[in-house]
């Protein structure tokens, strides 16, 4: 069996719907939203490689790698917000994230 | 390199090498507060000096490879990007300045936040949308949870992180397979490979499409990707939540326009379908949901997302009078915000900001100048003519009912009927409530953007201040959407 772009696409697409629910269904921790959307931004990567390898057109691969670039410093201030929050409530269980409601 | 492209990216290199050069003078300025005074007033002279290197340019040109546009389209929407920015900064001094917040890293921020607006505003193709709205985002993240050590500040921060960045997610998706299909990030080849008739029909390019929308929906606050909004808006400091609601609105919207208009004309009839049911949703949300708000940085919220759907029904018309309906709807709420956001930072009392639309209770008594002010930016957002709130409305709505959208604009009318309710709820609170404790006397600066603001309202209907603004509008769509012949 040769591998072919749809493969590539599915995993993506299994990726992408991973990260996706486990911003939602996820009642445990903010770090692990953090994973999600990491792991969002890495399946749309894998749409732009492999779009790039199969259509022969190098942009794909440069807009991957602005997109790695973007998600590092992303994380770096998902984290350094997280950190604040913390600092004021003490947890980062994300039932707690509920101060405003309305 | 070819000193032409750097004249066309001329505003951009100023803002730029001037939010740098201003975060070194901060760095090295030892007295925190005067440092945070200081590159406060000079970042807004920087502001003013692009808004001039904008106004300054001429023509049409495309230059990085056909990634970054300067067009009149562009223009007129810097200019009112970089003017809503620099009157937020004008506000801050007085409510950071008593919160011990002036610190010179929120101009700073502001300016590189502005930098990725201009870049949004000038995408033409899909890296550079990409880097533009990141570059916005991330600067926007910090500047909610400005407030270190409040807690709901830093949860606004940390809501608003998380949603946007999910939103980035989806766009960014969108973006792949918008490139898959069509072979290009830029939005030319995009737009000449979707015009093909079999396109139409291809799945890829409707799901790119679809991606896209609902990360840029989540950037403008449409239902349903709206929930973030009304949190955000309550929890971040005052002045920095009257920012959200301005220039970002602004350059999300005008990334929308040209997207939609200039990247996928060929299936117009998809992603209208999509637009009329965010305006729809956005305009029954923000009227219905608004009523109940007891805390006006919450109602305002549910205003804006109300006005975005408001906004949206000139996209839906797809044409060059719809656009620049857009564009007067914009320039116009932008006006409006500034204002009602001033007056809440205004109200206060003893040194400390109240929040509730209680506290407003019989401010006509005490002082008449505030309440009319206020009543009279209310009297504008609820539609009410001759304001300007009401043009901004008809502008929308009448190339809506030309392109045949009548049930759209049907519930425009009616959704902007209900509206009227909670704005004028607020009228009748200050006039003729039972009086609260007076507030103290706003502050010059802020006073300022109340006034500049109420007075725009009211002149709108004067030819030589909206008819200036219509124009300018009219002209600047033409060039993204050229008359149909």
């Amino acid at each position: 069996m040769t591998i072919g772009l749809g493969h590539y696409l599915v995993v993506a697409a299994c990726l992408f719907t991973l990260g996706i629910f486990g911003i939602f269904l996820n009642r445990k921790n903010v770090i692990v939203i953090l994973l999600s959307i990491e792991l969002m931004l890495l399946a749309v990567n894998i749409n732009f490689v492999a779009f790039a390898h199969f259509n022969g057109d190098l942009v794909g691969q440069i807009f991957a790698l602005f997109v790695l670039t973007v998600a590092a410093a992303e994380s770096a201030i998902g984290l350094a917000i997280m950190v604040v929050y913390f600092r004021n409530r003490g947890s980062i269980a994300v039932e707690d994230i509920n101060m405003m409601k309305g | 390199m070819d000193s032409s492209v750097l004249n066309v990216v001329l505003p951009e290199l100023i803002l730029a090498i001037g939010a740098i050069s201003l975060l070194m003078l901060g760095v090295f300025t030892s007295n925190g507060e005067a440092a945070g005074r200081t590159v406060t007033w000079l970042s807004i002279g920087l502001l003013l000096a692009t808004a001039i290197a904008v106004f300054q340019g001429s023509g049409s040109s495309l230059v990085f490879g056909g990634a970054f546009v300067s067009d009149g389209f562009t223009r007129f929407l810097k200019i009112v990007i970089l003017i809503g920015a620099a009157l937020t900064l004008l506000m801050t001094f007085d409510n950071f300045g008593r919160a011990k917040l002036l610190q010179f890293e929120y101009p700073v921020l502001v300016l590189l936040a502005t930098l990725g607006m201009l870049m949004m505003v000038s995408a033409n193709d899909l890296i550079a949308l990409y880097l533009g709205l990141e570059l916005q985002s991330l600067a926007l993240y910090v500047i909610a949870a400005f407030k270190r050590d409040d807690v709901q500040s830093s949860e606004a921060g940390l809501k608003y992180f998380v949603l946007g960045a999910l939103s980035s997610g989806m766009l960014l998706y969108g973006a792949s397979m918008l490139y898959g299909v069509t072979g290009s990030t830029g939005y030319a080849t995009i737009a000449a490979a979707a015009t093909i008739p079999e396109m139409s029909t291809n799945i890829g390019l409707t799901f790119g499409l679809v991606f896209v929308l609902v990360g840029l929906a989540f950037k403008i606050a449409a239902v349903p990707f709206h929930m973030w909004t009304p949190d955000v808006y309550q929890g971040a400091p005052t002045p920095v939540t009257a920012f959200f609601a301005g220039a970002p609105k602004i350059a999300a919207m005008a990334l929308l326009l040209r997207f939609t208009q200039a990247a996928l004309p060929g299936i117009a009839p998809q992603w209208q379908q999509i637009v009329i049911f965010l305006a729809i949703a956005s305009m029954v949300l923000g009227s219905f949901a608004a009523i109940g708000q007891n805390n006006i940085k919450r109602l305002l919220a549910y205003s804006s997302i109300g006005n975005v759907g408001f906004a949206l029904i000139g996209l839906a018309a797809n044409n060059t009078e719809g656009t620049a309906g857009v564009l007067v709807y914009l320039v116009i709420y932008v006006a409006m915000t500034l204002g009602a956001f001033a007056c809440v930072l205004a109200m206060q009392r003893n040194g400390r900001n109240v929040e509730s639309i209680s506290d407003l209770s019989g401010l006509a008594k005490t002082n008449l100048t505030f309440a009319t002010i206020l009543a009279v930016l209310m009297f504008s957002l609820a539609g009410i003519p001759p304001l300007a709130g009401f043009w901004a409305k008809w502008y929308v709505f009448l190339p809506a009912i030309k392109a045949g959208l009548y049930p759209l604009s049907v519930i425009g009318v009616v959704t902007s009927v209900v509206g009227a309710y909670y704005y004028l709820r607020v009228v009748k609170i200050m006039f003729f409530d039972e009086t609260a404790e007076g507030f103290s006397p706003p502050e010059g600066r802020t006073f300022a953007v109340m006034a500049l603001s109420a007075a725009f309202v009211v002149a709108f209907v004067l030819p030589f201040v909206g008819g200036t603004v219509v124009d300018a509008a009219t002209a600047a769509a033409s060039v993204l959407v050229p008359a149909h012949p």
